[in-house]
């Protein structure tokens, strides 16, 4: 049927992967070893591709938080907050996040995802204009389709070529949305977010940070890039997700602006989807919690970051420019970065294998992530891994 | 109102360095089909004609260009609303 046709390329791309043993889109953990050690292709195999950052996924609190919801609770919510009302521990989560932001208002979404386009959609409509980072994620260029609002990117982390798109656009930067990320999911290098609250300041525009990659990660407290900047007064919606540091899953925003409240009655993708169930929201609560007292957490995440991007600097692998717990190796092409990825899991370490058009520059990435629960041994087994393939044989020829 | 056959003739120029097969272009030439331009290279493209006449194209023309006269007509329409 010819309205399967759109969909050729992407089975050829599959399957000229398949030709070459490889399957990246199938990947199965079939159990848990441990809470980094998956048993894939029956081969105990170290998880370095998870943004797990903080290592909460097997935290006891939160399993003990998750299991008392659900006895008391239920599986989920079988709806909307709009049609079927809140949960206290919707409410409650709420109001902790606000107070770990210091904001006036919380709301917690049922993904990243969609707390992304939640939120872009009610603030930029038709009429208005959204600026973004070329680099954003997927998930911001959506929100930017969704809405129906004028869309333009400014040049990855060029304030001058911000500053341009905010004169050219005149009196129209009062209905301007501009929208960066905390820490940039692919290479991991951070907004320039002083000099864009100083530009966004001097235009008159609203911004919208995404700390997905940056909440527990940056900051003292853990809040993120606003926070490690000193600019959280400038910036106007932080949004972030429950998937990543916080080990669960879900999103929010928060703003000290008394009309976030009113997203809630326009934000479809907060209306029309149903809300996190109540085990959910109870691991969150207590991740959240681990997030503001265990510091340490923090600290060693930073120091496996380090470890491991000075590792595979010394093998002289092209890296993202600066240390962070998102670390890439940039590949020039594609048949080398599927050998790559094949002979890591041959040796028991799985990283993200990131294909153009998916990442920043047209070319491919094997994209690491670590965690402050990756042990000293789990990260030798990563590093040695990469080592390894210095000896990977000729790589296929790919398109 | 800038002329049709200028704009065609300058983004013909500016299409040459992803000209890789060196074919003819025309206001004809298809930017994906004949060209191979993925996203993240019309992108590029984008930059550079936002740069060189000094204007703001929305993405959201994007859909509604498949050829270099698509590419024409949404500059012509974008040039005439900012005069």
């Amino acid at each position: 049927m010819a309205i399967f046709d759109k969909l050729q390329p992407v089975s050829s791309a599959l399957q000229e992967l398949k030709n070459c043993g490889v399957d990246s889109v199938n990947v199965v953990m079939e159990s848990f070893t441990a809470p980094f050690e998956a048993v894939i292709n029956g081969r105990r195999t170290v998880l370095a591709g998870t943004n797990n950052y903080l290592g909460l996924t097997f935290d006891q609190e939160c399993i003990r938080a998750a299991c008392e919801a659900l006895q008391q609770e239920g599986t989920g919510t079988t709806g909307s907050r709009m049609a079927n009302g809140n949960y206290a521990g919707h409410i409650a989560l709420e109001h902790e996040l606000a107070k770990f932001f210091s904001r006036k208002g919380a709301i917690v979404f049922s993904t990243g995802y969609v707390a992304i386009l939640g939120m872009m959609t009610s603030l930029a409509g038709p009429g208005d204009v959204i600026l973004i980072d070329s680099d954003c994620h997927a998930s911001i260029y959506d929100g930017c389709r969704l809405g129906g609002a004028q869309f333009m990117l400014f040049k990855h982390n060029d304030i001058n070529d911000l500053e341009k798109r905010l004169r050219r656009l005149g009196k129209q930067t009062e209905n301007t949305l501009i929208v960066v990320e905390g820490i940039y999911s692919m290479l991991g290098d951070r907004a320039k977010l002083s000099d864009i609250t100083e530009v966004k300041k001097n235009y008159g525009a609203c911004l919208l940070v995404d700390e997905a990659h940056s909440l527990g990660v940056l900051g003292k407290q853990g809040r993120g890039l606003a926070e490690e900047a000193g600019v959280e007064d400038d910036v106007d919606f932080i949004v972030g997700t429950f998937s990543k540091s916080l080990g669960t899953i879900g999103g929010f925003c928060v703003s000290n602006h008394p009309q976030l409240e009113l997203i809630r009655c326009v934000s479809r993708p907060y209306i029309f989807t149903a809300s996190p169930s109540p085990s959910i929201i109870a691991s969150t609560r207590a991740a959240l919690k681990i997030l503001q007292t265990r510091p340490e957490l923090r600290s060693r995440l930073w120091e496996n970051a380090q470890t491991l991007y000075q590792r595979l600097k010394d093998m002289d692998f092209v890296l993202g420019p600066a240390p962070s717990p998102i670390i890439s190796v940039r590949l020039k092409d594609k048949g080398k970065a599927v050998a790559f990825w094949r002979r890591l899991l041959e040796r028991g370490v799985y990283v993200n294998m990131v294909l153009p058009p998916a990442t920043p520059d047209g070319n491919p990435l094997l994209r690491c992530s670590v965690s402050a629960g990756h042990t000293p041994e789990q990260m030798e087994q990563i590093c040695e891994a990469f080592a390894s393939l210095q000896d990977v044989a000729e790589p296929p020829q790919m398109i | 109102m800038q002329d049709y056959r200028e704009l065609v003739v300058k983004l013909c120029d500016m299409l040459r360095p992803f000209n890789k097969d060196g074919i003819d272009l025309n206001e004809e030439t298809d930017l994906a089909a004949d060209l191979g331009l993925d996203s993240l290279k019309v992108v590029e493209l984008l930059l550079t004609i936002e740069d060189s006449f000094d204007i703001s194209i929305p993405l959201n023309i994007l859909p509604r260009v498949r050829t270099i006269k698509d590419f024409a007509e949404q500059l012509q329409q974008l040039l005439s609303e900012r005069s």
